[in-house]
């Protein structure tokens, strides 16, 4: 289905179905996601998106289907047992400790971190407004700030893999291109990316490989080169006979 | 003068209350567990130490020594079995599994103990008392109340700037998220249960001492009301408030005594709807975004 690293896969889902009680969040999703890529998985509301990074980092029980991580199978690894492992997830919507404060916070994602490179320092200087500010509680910053204390949060854990839930929700364009700019530094660092973006052309923009999900389905999967507008645009939207469920990794389905 | 000697009684009361709301206020405040067998926990406690009393021979000053490490390996478990349990099932059962877990200590207690009252012995320093003036004040309250602020300030102090502390109160803010970070959050949740449980402990023996005991002196003897009363006026969650609260309690209980002896409980209430009618978040809360 996939043609990425798919022999030195980092993360190798398999056929992903996942329900919310009697609802079908996610039907036969399957990714593969190569040491050092950024993926982007782009899809409307409701499409599945956070869904399939929840079950990614277990916050989400799938109904079947396998996750691999580094050859070795985590689907029935608690969240904290996979941080362990180096899957770390920014959520959506932040979700920094509210009456901590920001060193708090970062205190709290090195707590059990991995070894690596990334520290508290690192991150301040990642961030150079955050050192000043450290002592602020988390909840008195702006929505900007907050995202950047929360990926220095999943930072500081010394993740291998990175998921990153809809950064740039709620923010201003401007604070969003200043987040997806320490994306190279991260890269640098040695951290894989999967990243959830309804954003599409800040998707297609740093991702070295896209995938849409409609309706919990794949229905486009590809490099950004080998894609078209309108392909993505059926595949986004569904609106034409390209986005036939099921026709997971039709990257050609827009000729 | 007795106005004034009715304010110091109440200041030293009110620390006993603090000490008893402590436990509750921090299963609250970390997961939002009422323990309706908060009474009955410390009552258990104070048999505890009678029993080691009887055992060992110890002063019943230091039953403390293995009462409180015990309570706090209970407070590990019952977390992580029975507490956890109900929490994932909902609000509404764990208030019925610790209403239950009440009626169970009870009747264990009546059961092994028989309804005969007791009390832990501590020779002449139940009467010893320190005269300042015409002021008199029991070496005992004194001991207790100074226990409570220790305990309370102490604990406040552990969760604000310890390792330990820092992720109680990211589980407290965010459990999801503190998953996210790498913590189990149920090993933490039983941290602060075993804490809270400790707590219990000292309030049990300290009331033991205070006075005796019978196997429902944790329902009679209103401690679980008094508790909630000192964490509600106090402010949810917070240990410092917790502690302000049980001491405007106590001297408001003592100020209505003063009136009369029957106006001291209902004096306490008076304040507690007082305080839910002008300041329903608490004393010392800060309302958060």
């Amino acid at each position: 289905m996939t043609d990425a690293g798919a022999g030195g896969a980092l993360l190798e889902v398999r056929d992903l179905t996942v329900h919310h009680g009697q609802l079908r969040a996610l039907t036969d999703v399957s990714l593969s996601v190569g040491a050092g890529e950024v993926q982007a998985i782009i899809g409307a509301n409701g499409a599945g998106k956070t869904t399939l990074l929840r079950a990614i980092c277990g916050l989400k029980a799938p109904t079947s289907g396998s996750i691999r991580f580094d050859g070795a199978d985590v689907a029935a690894l608690r969240t904290e047992r996979r941080v362990a492992a180096g899957i770390v997830m920014v959520p959506e919507g932040r979700r920094l400790f509210p009456s901590l404060t920001v060193q708090e916070n970062l205190q709290v994602g090195a707590a059990y971190a991995r070894k690596g490179p990334w520290t508290i320092d690192r991150v301040y200087e990642l961030f150079s407004w955050m050192p000043e500010r450290r002592r602020q509680l988390a909840a008195q910053l702006s929505g900007g700030e907050q995202q950047a204390v929360a990926i220095g949060r999943a930072l500081v854990a010394n993740p291998r893999l990175l998921l990153l839930d809809e950064l740039s929700l709620g923010l201003a364009p401007v604070v969003v291109a200043r987040i997806y700019d320490t994306l190279p530094e991260l890269l640098a660092s040695g951290v894989t990316i999967l990243l959830v973006e309804q954003d599409v052309s800040q998707a297609l923009r740093v991702a070295s490989r896209v995938l849409c999900l409609l309706e919990g389905r794949t229905t486009l999967a590809g490099a950004p080169a080998e894609l078209t507008a309108a392909g993505i645009e059926s595949a986004y939207f569904g609106l034409s006979s390209a986005a036939a469920p099921g026709a997971a990794g039709s990257a050609g389905a827009a000729q | 003068m007795s106005w004034v000697n009715a304010i110091v009684q109440g200041i030293l009361l009110g620390g006993l209350y603090a000490l008893f709301a402590c436990g509750l206020s921090l299963l609250f405040g970390v997961m939002k567990v009422i323990n309706l067998a908060h009474g009955d926990l410390a009552i258990l406690a104070g048999y505890l130490a009678v029993g080691v009393v009887a055992v060992t021979h110890l002063p019943a000053v230091w039953s403390f020594i293995v009462v409180v490490p015990l309570f706090a390996a209970l407070g590990y478990l019952a977390q992580r079995t029975l507490i956890q349990a109900s929490l994932s099932r909902g609000v509404l059962t764990t208030l019925l599994v610790t209403f239950g877990l009440s009626i169970v200590i009870e009747n264990a207690l009546q059961q092994f103990f028989s309804a005969n009252s007791r009390s832990l012995s501590i020779g002449s320093l139940v009467s010893d008392s320190l005269h300042l003036g015409s002021l008199s004040i029991a070496y005992l309250d004194l001991v207790i109340f100074l226990v409570a602020v220790v305990v309370l300030l102490g604990l406040q102090y552990f969760l604000s700037s310890s390792r330990p502390g820092r992720l109680i109160r990211a589980v407290a803010d965010d459990r999801e998220a503190a998953q996210l970070a790498g913590a189990d959050y149920r090993h933490i949740f039983g941290i602060a249960a075993a804490i809270a449980f400790a707590t219990v402990a000292l309030a049990g023996i300290a009331y033991g001492m205070y006075t005796s005991i019978d196997p429902t002196s944790g329902t009679t003897a209103l401690l679980l009301l008094f508790a909630f009363e000192a964490v509600v006026i106090g402010g949810l969650g917070s240990l410092w408030g917790t502690l302000v609260g049980g001491i405007l309690l106590g001297v408001v209980q003592q100020l209505g005594a003063q009136v009369s002896s029957s106006d001291q409980v209902i004096a306490g209430q008076l304040l507690f709807l007082l305080i839910l009618l002008i300041r329903p978040q608490g004393i010392t809360s800060r309302r958060t975004a």
